[in-house]
């Protein structure tokens, strides 16, 4: 029930399941792993999170473009999703404060996507079978054809993308004059975590991905900062030998997503891909140390492995767990002062509830 | 913090008789934390007057006193049980007004008792308006400009500041009594003097009228650690200047932006933490400036509320029992979500679909009131669509709301006339959505829409799409000429077949024959709280046109019970509990229950009543539906009301099996001139009457039969439209009107029996044996509608003879109509003679009121003779009264300052309350006797 021309889309899975709908976006087609956000609001933050780059997102909420587009609500300058399935798929919005409807968004921005698609029976299809590859396509219907494409896509285990959505040249953010430096590692970092920082008198430097411990030493941080990002993060020993590299330098270090990923191989705990992740801003989180639980937003499709990092409880602490399913979401290093949460606590989209732990980075460089 | 272990028993505090703006979902919140407390082995004692509730059941807690919600009541409940705790917030307004009295004259304290969910500190500071503001700007949040005026001169001090519009607000009042707009400053004066008059507290609130700002309202759960989650977050298509109670609203949010909903999330989070002592749920409702996105606080309820009802049904999310929960101590974070059962309660529900709900009106019963909506609530009910998009939601909402629409329009009730058309939205009443589609529809732009509304242009473009598509499908002739797609597509914003026929003048059953045979099928989906990301078990299902069907029927024997949809003056809270009480005997009786229902603010909407819920208009095509999916053995149309019972003939010719008495015996109590036969051939007195189809003959029936008459259409609720005229001139007034607000409709014309005493029976009967359930007298004479009226359960005034005559009436009518399950009769006595006015064969409005007066589950047997696995004998039913009880009629004129307060044959009261007496000499019943003589007198 899209307001749009009758063209015809269709949805391949890996697995061969077909879903028929209606074009959205760019006439195209579009691989990539298949992974779905249950959120209610901030699509245009979800459409632009590096985090998701490589992947189709499936948006469960019944409408998608209602409040338009707006240029400044975005994580990174450009769509990072690979493709968009969607219930309604809604041209018309309604916000004062838009630019551009979503189509005109995703014209420009070149993104295909399809429409009038049972979402809830693709969610619980992934579910129930998993995580896997799919491919979108509103040029053509001919399924074999469409195998084949998807055939050649490859498995998001082992994959490494965090050094394709990283900036190629450093630069800066914030106010040079701030009382704080942070070097950041730039995986796929989202703007909001920078803003984060900026608030609170940081003026940050952001690094490409495989920049050298030398050279973030160079700008003489007071802390060091492990972004988010897509991708297996097995796949980075180059990352995990950045992050022990800082461990060593026992500078303060905060890492989120996949930088918690990291940080963790960088302790030797390993990662392991989970069944469907978490992609939502409900996620129910309990903060082990103070008691309280917060409402948090999760994009992950890996966890760092519970019981290797049980077994070294004299190094780490487990400081944050997932009230759903007891999955790790913050770790702490005993003899270093880093620690990381595999949620955003910068949010956006997502609720404000766990916005203390940058508080927390800022007063560990502070000490 | 887990479970408080010093609470071994809890009192809590119902919401008493349905008012306008405190109906039934205090019933949904009471029996929920009820069954919650229990769950955890609290003892529960319960306090209510109003008997049509379920939370008053022996099934619900463990000590119900049906009492008068007063102080002394609260003592005397006090003084014979030992109460640990008190939780007052899932009564409204009612509950936490006595808690605050009950506090204040210490008796709270002299019993030990501790208030539990919220303290009197944190009600204080949301109900007084002055307090409230301070605290918000205390706190860093906006609220609109105001005044707190305690005097008159205060007041008009106050509005010289603001300037106009403004709104007066009264403190401590429910429902937004007293308060409004005032736009003019020549109605400034009568506007405060009212508001002042109406406040406990003689104390208004003078605030700048934020006319057209975006409203939204989010549901909450605060725990004692201060966890804060947001349950639902709803948007009210009706800007700010309707009452939220009065607005149609949506839910998840549909024009909000992720950085405009997280500051509304942080502001009322902020709020919610900065209230002092509370655990439990409340709600805060925002103002939004749509252009610069700036919130204003409007106001805060720090307990359960109408909404909390609606979110729960919504989400899935039981707010009342988490609710109940977090008052004896638990966190959420302690607590599962109730429907996955494996994931945690401390999280935000997200929804996959679209939620509309729709207030119910009842104008026509309040002749003369002003049916502008505005800052009082006016509605009676509301319904609840769900659906797979808005469009699909609003009609499903429009199609539940009992008052003859097939939908958004699309049925010939629409208005062809601009300028009335604009003038009604301007001036909203209770078509405001339905005169917004006619606008759209007649070319009236969409910015001038906008304008005269200030509905936020979504709304407006989505039902524009509903015209562009009935532009299109008209251009058909038959319903095979319709493109698949395009039926779909129809068929997925939510057009009944009704619609679509009548859009292209054909019959509704060729649409559906047609849409059938090329496969367009509803599925259904289920309500999750999550969007599929965990697995569900919870049997909570709604409609769409999607692929995927999650709702797998099983092979057990099951019945359909049919709900009574939204409430409304004739048919309220009672028919919910007979609809529970009906689901718990099919299940006790080895049935698979599945209900039928569209009202938010039952209990037998509640996920865990039924085997099976349907969440779905009470409509033919989804019960149609619905049954080709289930395959029931058979259906039960007795419990809800006449909604249910007027479908009878539909499933007769469809070959549904009802359970209980046959159509055929149904339609004969029902039908008056066959009734009458059946009065006559079993020589039972009837006051003389006769048929007319047009005002002559009404004229000539008149005459025959002797004035005065007492004049109605044939098919009623209620007393609709039903006169007593005493001569010709008057008899030809109303039956013109009669003629124009329904045609095709006969006019039936009764002798009315002048200062009668008026009687009921309710029985149960197996198709051998009858049980006379109760025996009730009215004070008031007949004429007056039973709805209306005080019934003294057992008879008071009555001769021997006369009992003894109804209740001879009663076996012989029961078995002539050959009843299996329920019967309500209706008699008149006069001068010692008893005349038989109406049989009702079904469960009547006192059906639950006897229950409770005798302390017999008479609505479980009546169900279980209805499905045939008993009879009478196999129950031994043992009534244990005590004195009398008094069933007396509750109003809620305050709200309709202008209307006719008389009563008469149409009913007018919202709800009721039971009164026992221990014998004649009750000081309460001799002042309620003594108005009947004044009647009778008269």
């Amino acid at each position: 029930m899209s307001e749009l021309p009758q063209m015809p889309a269709v949805l391949l899975l890996e697995d061969g399941t077909v879903f028929h709908g209606r074009a959205a976006g760019k006439i195209g087609t579009t691989t990539g792993e298949i992974c779905f956000n249950t959120g209610m609001t901030g699509y245009q933050e979800i459409f632009t999170d590096p985090s998701y780059y490589g992947q189709i997102l499936v948006a469960t909420n019944a409408h998608i473009g209602n409040y338009g587009t707006k240029r400044t609500e975005v994580e990174s300058h450009s769509i990072k999703i690979a493709g968009l399935i969607c219930k309604n798929f809604t041209t018309q919005y309604s916000r004062t404060k838009a630019d551009e409807s979503i189509q005109t968004y995703f014209e420009e921005e070149g993104l295909v996507a399809i429409a009038d698609v049972d979402t809830r029976a693709i969610v619980r299809h992934i579910r129930n079978k998993g995580a896997m590859n799919a491919i979108i396509s509103s040029e053509t219907q001919d399924i074999a054809e469409l195998k084949r494409r998807l055939a050649a896509v490859p498995n998001m285990e082992g994959l490494e993308l965090a050094s394709a959505v990283s900036t190629k040249e450093p630069y800066v953010y914030g106010d040079p004059h701030a009382p704080l430096r942070v070097a950041a590692l730039d995986y796929g970092i989202k703007q909001n975590i920078l803003q984060c920082l900026a608030d609170r008198g940081c003026y940050v430097k952001i690094f490409p991905a495989k920049t050298a411990l030398e050279d973030l030493r160079a700008f003489n941080p007071d802390g060091y900062f492990i972004s988010n990002g897509p991708g297996d993060p097995a796949s980075m020993n180059y990352a995990v030998a950045t992050v022990k590299a800082i461990l060593d330098e026992n500078k303060p270090l905060f890492g989120i997503c996949l930088g918690h990923q990291l940080l963790a191989l960088a302790m030797d705990v390993p990662t392991h891909k989970m069944h469907h992740g978490h992609r939502g801003i409900n996620h129910p989180v309990k903060n082990l140390v103070t008691g309280h639980s917060e409402i948090t937003s999760q994009n992950h499709g890996f966890e760092v492995d519970r019981s290797v990092i049980e077994a070294k409880a004299d190094e780490i602490e487990i400081t944050h767990v997932n009230l759903n399913d007891r999955t790790v979401e913050g770790l702490r290093l005993k003899q270093r002062k880093a620690f990381s949460v595999q949620y955003h606590p910068e949010a956006s989209p997502g609720p404000h509830d766990a916005r203390y732990l940058f508080d927390e980075f800022i007063k560990l460089m502070q000490n | 913090m887990p479970k408080d272990t010093s609470i071994q028993s809890v009192l809590i505090i119902g919401s008493g008789p349905i008012i306008i703006g405190q109906a039934c979902e205090f019933d949904y919140s009471g029996s929920q934390a009820s069954r919650s407390l229990r769950e955890e082995g609290i003892e529960v004692t319960l306090i209510n007057s109003n008997p049509a509730t379920i939370m008053t059941d022996p099934v619900t807690a463990d000590h119900v006193y049906l009492l008068p919600l007063t102080t002394e009541s609260i003592i005397k409940v006090l003084e014979e049980r030992q109460i640990d705790a008190v939780l007052a917030t899932m009564g409204g307004q009612t509950a936490l007004n006595l808690c605050v009295e009950a506090d204040k004259l210490g008796i709270w304290e002299r019993y030990n008792v501790r208030m539990i969910g919220v303290d009197v500190q944190a009600i204080d500071l949301t109900e007084n308006r002055e307090l409230f503001r301070q605290h918000m700007v205390n706190i860093g949040l906006k609220v609109a400009p105001s005044f707190i005026a305690n005097s008159f001169l205060e007041g008009k001090e106050a509005a010289q500041k603001i300037g106009f519009p403004l709104v007066i607000r009264p403190s401590y009042t429910l429902g937004g009594t007293g308060g409004g707009f005032v736009h003019k400053e020549e109605d400034f004066d009568a506007a405060l003097r009212r508001g002042l008059s109406l406040s406990p507290t003689h104390e208004v609130l003078v605030e700048k009228a934020v006319l057209g700002w975006k409203e939204f309202e989010l549901e909450l759960l605060r725990d004692a650690a201060d966890n804060v989650v947001i349950i639902c977050t709803v948007e009210n298509l009706d800007p700010m200047g309707i009452h939220t109670g009065d607005s149609i609203t949506v839910a998840p949010s549909m024009t909000l932006s992720d950085t405009a909903y997280q500051d509304m999330r942080n502001q009322a989070i902020k709020a919610m933490r900065s209230l002092g002592n509370f655990s439990g749920g409340c709600n805060i409702q925002f103002a939004q400036n749509p252009e610069t996105e700036e919130l204003i606080v409007i106001e805060i309820n720090p307990r359960v509320s109408r909404s909390s009802a609606l979110s729960s049904k919504a989400t899935g999310y039981p707010i009342a029992k988490i609710a109940a929960k977090l008052a004896i101590g638990y966190r959420l974070d302690e607590l599962n979500n109730q429907i996955t059962k494996t994931t945690s309660a401390y999280f935000e529900p997200t929804l996959d679909y679209v939620i509309v709900k729709m207030p119910r009106w009842n104008f026509d019963k309040f002749i003369g009131s002003d049916q502008r909506l505005g800052l009082q609530m006016k509605s009676v009910g509301e319904v609840m669509g769900i659906g797979r998009n808005f469009l699909e939601a609003l009609q499903k909402a429009c199609q539940s709301l009992e008052n003859g629409r097939m939908g958004l329009g699309a049925d010939m009730k629409e208005w062809i006339r601009t300028s009335d058309i604009l003038e009604r939205l301007e001036y909203a009443s209770e078509d405001r959505i339905f005169r917004l589609k006619d606008a759209l529809r007649l070319g009236v732009p969409e910015k001038t829409i906008q304008k005269l509304t200030r509905i936020d242009p979504w709304f407006i473009k989505q039902i524009k799409r509903l015209v562009k598509m009935e532009e299109q499908l008209m251009r058909y002739n038959v319903a095979e000429d319709i493109p698949a797609d395009f039926f779909r597509e129809l068929k997925e914003v939510g057009y009944a077949d009704a619609q679509i026929a009548w859009l292209l003048r054909i019959k509704e059953e060729e649409v559906t024959r047609y849409r059938k045979k090329i496969g367009i099928r509803r599925t259904y989906k289920m309500v999750d709280t999550c969007a599929a990301e965990f697995e569900a078990r919870t049997p909570y299902f709604y409609s769409a046109f999607d692929t995927e069907n999650e709702s797998i029927p099983s092979d057990r024997r099951k019945v359909v019970v049919l709900g009574s949809g939204p409430n409304r003056i004739g048919q309220g809270i009672e028919f919910d509990y007979c609809c529970v009480h009906g689901l718990l005997a099919a299940k006790d009786a080895g049935f698979e229950s599945v209900m039928i229902n569209c009202n938010p603010e039952t209990v037998s909407t509640d996920f865990d009543i039924a085997d099976k819920l349907y969440f779905e208009p009470v409509f033919w095509e989804h019960i149609e539906e619905i049954l080709e999916l289930e395959k029931p053995e058979g259906v039960i149309v007795q419990l809800g009301g006449q909604t249910a019972l007027k479908l009878a003939e539909k499933f007769h010719e469809n070959g549904v099996k009802i359970f209980g008495t046959s159509f055929p015996n149904m339609d004969l109590a029902e039908d008056r001139g066959a009734f009458s036969d059946l009065l006559k051939e079993l020589d039972i007195p009837y006051p003389q009457y006769g048929v007319a189809n047009d005002t002559d003959q009404a004229l000539q029936v008149a005459r025959g039969i002797g004035y005065p008459v007492l004049v109605r259409p044939s098919y009623v609720l209620g007393g609709q439209n039903m006169r007593i005229v005493i001569n010709d001139d008057e008899l030809e007034r109303h039956v013109l009107n009669l003629f124009k607000h329904l045609p095709d409709n006969r006019v039936l014309i009764d002798h009315f029996l002048d200062r009668a005493k008026e009687a009921e029976i309710d029985a149960i009967c197996d198709g051998d044996e009858v049980h006379i359930m109760g025996i009730m007298e009215h004070i008031e004479p007949a004429g007056i509608h039973s709805g209306d009226s005080s019934a003294v359960l057992p008879t008071y005034s009555l001769s021997v003879e006369a009992v003894s005559t109804m209740v001879e009436y009663t076996h012989k009518l029961a078995k002539a109509l050959d009843i299996k399950g329920l019967i309500n009769i209706q008699f008149a006595i006069k001068d010692d003679k008893v005349y038989v006015i109406e049989a009702n064969p079904r469960a009547s409005r006192t059906t639950p009121f006897i229950a409770k007066a005798y302390k017999v589950p008479y609505l479980q047997i009546a169900t279980k003779i209805m499905l045939g696995t008993h009879k009478l004998k196999d129950f031994d039913i043992k009534p244990q009264p005590s004195g009398f009880a008094i069933k007396v009629p509750v109003f809620s004129f305050d709200k309709f300052p202008n209307v006719d307060k008389n009563l008469g044959p149409e009913m007018k009261s919202t709800g009721e309350a039971i009164y026992f007496i221990k014998d004649l000499s009750d000081p309460y019943f001799r002042e309620l006797d003594s108005q009947r003589y004044m009647y009778l007198t008269r």
